[in-house]
């Protein structure tokens, strides 16, 4: 009934392209941002910001990272886990060479590292497709780990061989370390994360994001109108590491505090993935809702005993936790392959010509 | 979707919020416990969150808690994942947590920065960063009753006692190549110079862990005289069998407190005849107190045990020996403050003074159950003694004395890790102990 858009008219071309082309959309949009930059500082718990925002974010983030790569260009990886940690380790070291230097400016450059990291590890997509690549990802994986734990000088040869965040100021306002209050380091990765999903969104809608999709759809053809796959796939690659070594870096020094080569295992890849999958491949809003179904939902279950005054052990509650969350994304993706995104553009689109069912 | 979720969350989170403030006013000693009950190392996290839990319901069965106030035990499952180990810590901290006892090294370095800004003390029972001894250093966070050093450093100088001495022998280093695992390699690096005997490593890496042919190929080449290790899990008992099957000689390979569980060498059974371990809590149930926790908690029915025969296992005894330290620091606590309900501040104070004598164990119905601990200003890790223990088919039986740690030699490589560890960190609170 309101989400239509009737009476709306569009009298140039650049209106009619738009990524929101209906005023709700945008409105809607304008709400969320509004939400998320004033009313969870003000309102939000330490709790909430600290353990559900703060992550769900940083996820969010290395989700649109794997997106790009895996919905957008059609390679598959699983090194995403060790890529966050090209991004943490490198900032760590920045952050303890240049100790002057603004740590969000360190915190960026480190997605850089990551970036070189990605496209060496993605030289071997260029002669080989699927599940090959899968190995050779795979591989990157283990490699990095065994590096992060081998080669001392990445954690300055601490004896617990972990990475601990330093504390850093910025405008006179502590913004790392454990003294950083929580809503500091929120509206921090919400800025980094809301910026770079403004540039993923227009890096995908351009000439770059087109010639990603091209070599995903049919790579032979994409070849033959002009792309050239080492471009493509190199800057899918880069751009892909760049987003998840920012997120890496950010999920140490906003939210962990200190991080152990454990942080950045395979587990960690398989879950950024399954955040993609479950969210839906090839959709930003998509990588926004995997990363709240697979970190933000196990985290409320296993507040709702509680909440609603059952004394139940915590081990069942994880247990439980496990079924419940393995049940939702065997239902999700029975019910809607193509993930949450494709659900909530389904029900737009049904909204939109509400009441009349076509 | 995305906005319900968002709501559900942010309307959640408020209403815990005004939870928090009337569990408050009720006045209990509330203790958080970092359990572990699922999960690959779940073997393990089981009987000490149950030690520790059958401990505290104990207190509150026979004495109405402590100093009258009933002493709350929240379980938070962390997996021995330190993700969801800093969620749970965010997660119960606002209920007037009195001190936290993480259980992994992992957890535990998170945590050591956020203890002096939340002011509750954080307390790595044999585990976590060695360097915490220092008290001035490190204010807010314990290490009762030794750290890895000197653990390590007792273990040393028991293979110095035994025969020919330490001096020019080879010793062999088996560990899980984690934080937990490199931790002690410093110290054993400058020992061996110090000491004179050679080290050779041999690492297991997390995902090897049933998988140590070609560590023990190695240490035949090697032949060490000595064998030491820092297990966890599934590593333990496979080194073992390993060990066993390349003939090593099985008394001369120790392994750490956390390498000498019963569940490690019950699925190694006899053929693990001779191994060593290092603990700092006996095993069984002749004590008092553990009588009146058999009687009061377990067969009450209150316990989350579900065999009794597991009372007064290794890590079940291990875990009960937390709370103990934990229920007298609240006793202390209470003593210094004048108040029943005291403040993580409080708490602080409590562990720092925390006076665990043979007399006071005896008292509590625990004598000769662990060395007397006395913690101070200066030192965060109390006397530091250990025993080994040894397997013999079946069962752990104590085999030797009391052991202290050459405190003169770790004392300083401990302080030299401290300030390494605040070197760069300009704004780190110290307290001098004047």
């Amino acid at each position: 009934m309101f989400y239509r858009e009737a009476g709306q008219f569009k009298s140039t071309y650049k209106a009619d392209q738009a990524i929101f082309p209906i005023l709700q959309d945008r409105m809607a949009i304008a709400f969320y941002l509004a939400v998320a930059f004033i009313a969870v500082p003000i309102f939000g718990s330490d709790f909430f910001i600290t353990s559900i925002m703060i992550p769900f974010l940083v996820f969010s983030l290395a989700a649109i990272g794997l997106n790009i790569l895996v919905g957008y260009t059609g390679q598959i990886s699983l090194g995403t886990g060790a890529f966050m940690g090209v991004g943490a380790y490198s900032c760590y070291k920045l952050a303890t060479i240049f100790p002057d230097i603004n740590i969000i400016i360190l915190i960026i450059a480190s997605g850089f590292f990551a970036a070189a990291v990605g496209v060496l590890f993605g030289l071997p997509s260029l002669r080989i497709k699927g599940f090959y690549l899968v190995v050779t990802t795979l591989a990157a994986q283990f490699f990095l780990e065994w590096a992060f734990i081998r080669i001392p000088w990445l954690y300055n040869y601490n004896d617990s061989g972990a990475i601990e965040v330093p504390q850093r100021e910025t405008f006179g306002i502590i913004v790392t370390g454990a003294s950083a209050t929580p809503s500091v380091r929120y509206l921090i990765v919400l800025a980094i994360v809301v910026a770079m999903t403004w540039v993923a969104s227009n890096i995908i809608h351009g000439r770059i994001g087109r010639a990603w999709m091209m070599i995903r759809d049919m790579d032979i053809a994409a070849e033959l109108m002009g792309v050239r796959p080492l471009y493509a796939k190199l800057s899918a690659f880069a751009v892909s590491s760049f987003y998840c070594g920012v997120a890496g870096a950010m999920m140490v020094f906003f939210w962990l505090g200190a991080a152990e080569v454990e942080s950045f295992d395979v587990n960690h890849s398989f879950l950024i993935l399954f955040m993609v999958v479950i969210g839906g491949l090839g959709s930003l809003i998509g990588s926004f809702m995997g990363a709240a179904f697979i970190w933000v939902l196990p985290v409320i279950l296993r507040a709702v005993p509680n909440f609603i005054g059952i004394d139940v052990n915590a081990a069942t509650v994880e247990h439980l936790n496990f079924m419940i969350i393995g049940a939702l994304i065997i239902f999700f993706l029975i019910v809607e392959p193509h993930g949450l995104a494709r659900l909530w553009a389904l029900a737009k689109q049904k909204l939109r010509v509400w009441p009349f069912p076509y | 979707m995305f906005k319900k979720i968002i709501f559900g969350a942010a309307a959640l989170a408020m209403l815990s919020g005004v939870q928090v403030t009337a569990l408050k006013a009720q006045e209990t000693l509330y203790v958080p416990s970092l359990s572990y009950r699922t999960g690959p190392f779940a073997g393990g996290g089981i009987p000490i969150a149950n030690g520790f839990a059958d401990y505290m319901t104990m207190l509150n069965e026979r004495d109405g808690g402590i100093g009258g106030l009933k002493v709350v035990v929240e379980e938070c499952e962390t997996g021995y994942n330190a993700q969801k180990g800093v969620e749970c810590y965010e997660a119960t901290k606002g209920k007037g947590a009195l001190v936290y006892n993480p259980y992994s090294t992992g957890i535990t370095l998170q945590l050591i920065p956020k203890a002096p800004v939340d002011k509750i003390p954080v307390l790595s029972m044999g585990y976590g960063l060695s360097a915490t001894a220092v008290g001035e250093t490190f204010p807010w966070t314990f290490n009762y009753p030794a750290t890895y050093w000197s653990q390590m450093s007792s273990i040393l100088k028991f293979i110095d006692s035994q025969d020919g001495g330490i001096k020019g022998k080879k010793i062999g280093y088996i560990y899980l190549v984690s934080g937990y695992g490199k931790e002690p390699i410093p110290l054993l690096n400058q020992l061996a110079e110090s000491m004179g005997f050679s080290v050779v490593e041999f690492p297991v890496a997390g995902k090897d862990m049933q998988n140590q042919a070609s560590q023990w190929l190695n240490v035949r080449k090697e032949k060490p005289d000595w064998m030491i290790m820092w297990g966890w899990g599934a590593m333990n008992s496979t080194a073992v069998k390993e060990a066993a099957k390349i003939r090593f000689p099985l008394d001369k390979f120790i392994g750490n407190w956390w390498a000498g569980a019963n569940a490690d060498l019950d699925a190694v059974g006899m053929a693990g005849k001779g191994y060593r371990s290092a603990n700092m809590a006996a095993a069984g149930t002749d004590f008092p107190a553990l009588q009146d926790v058999i009687k009061l908690v377990v067969d009450a029915g209150k316990s989350k045990i579900d065999d009794k025969e597991k009372v007064g296992d290794v890590l079940y005894n291990r875990g009960l020996f937390n709370a103990v330290v934990v229920a007298e620091a609240i006793r202390k606590a209470q003593e210094i403050s004048g108040k029943a309900a005291i403040t993580g501040s409080d708490m602080r104070d409590g562990l720092e003074q925390l006076d665990l004598s043979a007399a006071r164990l005896e008292e509590i119905g625990l004598a000769g159950f662990t060395a007397p601990i006395k913690g101070s200003c200066l030192d965060h890790a109390g006397g530091g003694s250990i025993f080994l223990q040894q397997w013999d088919g079946e069962n752990w039986v104590k085999t030797s004395d009391l052991i202290a740690p050459d405190t003169a030699l770790v004392r300083p490589l401990l302080e030299a890790a401290a300030a390494k560890y605040i070197a760069d960190k300009p704004e780190w609170q110290v307290k001098p102990c004047s």
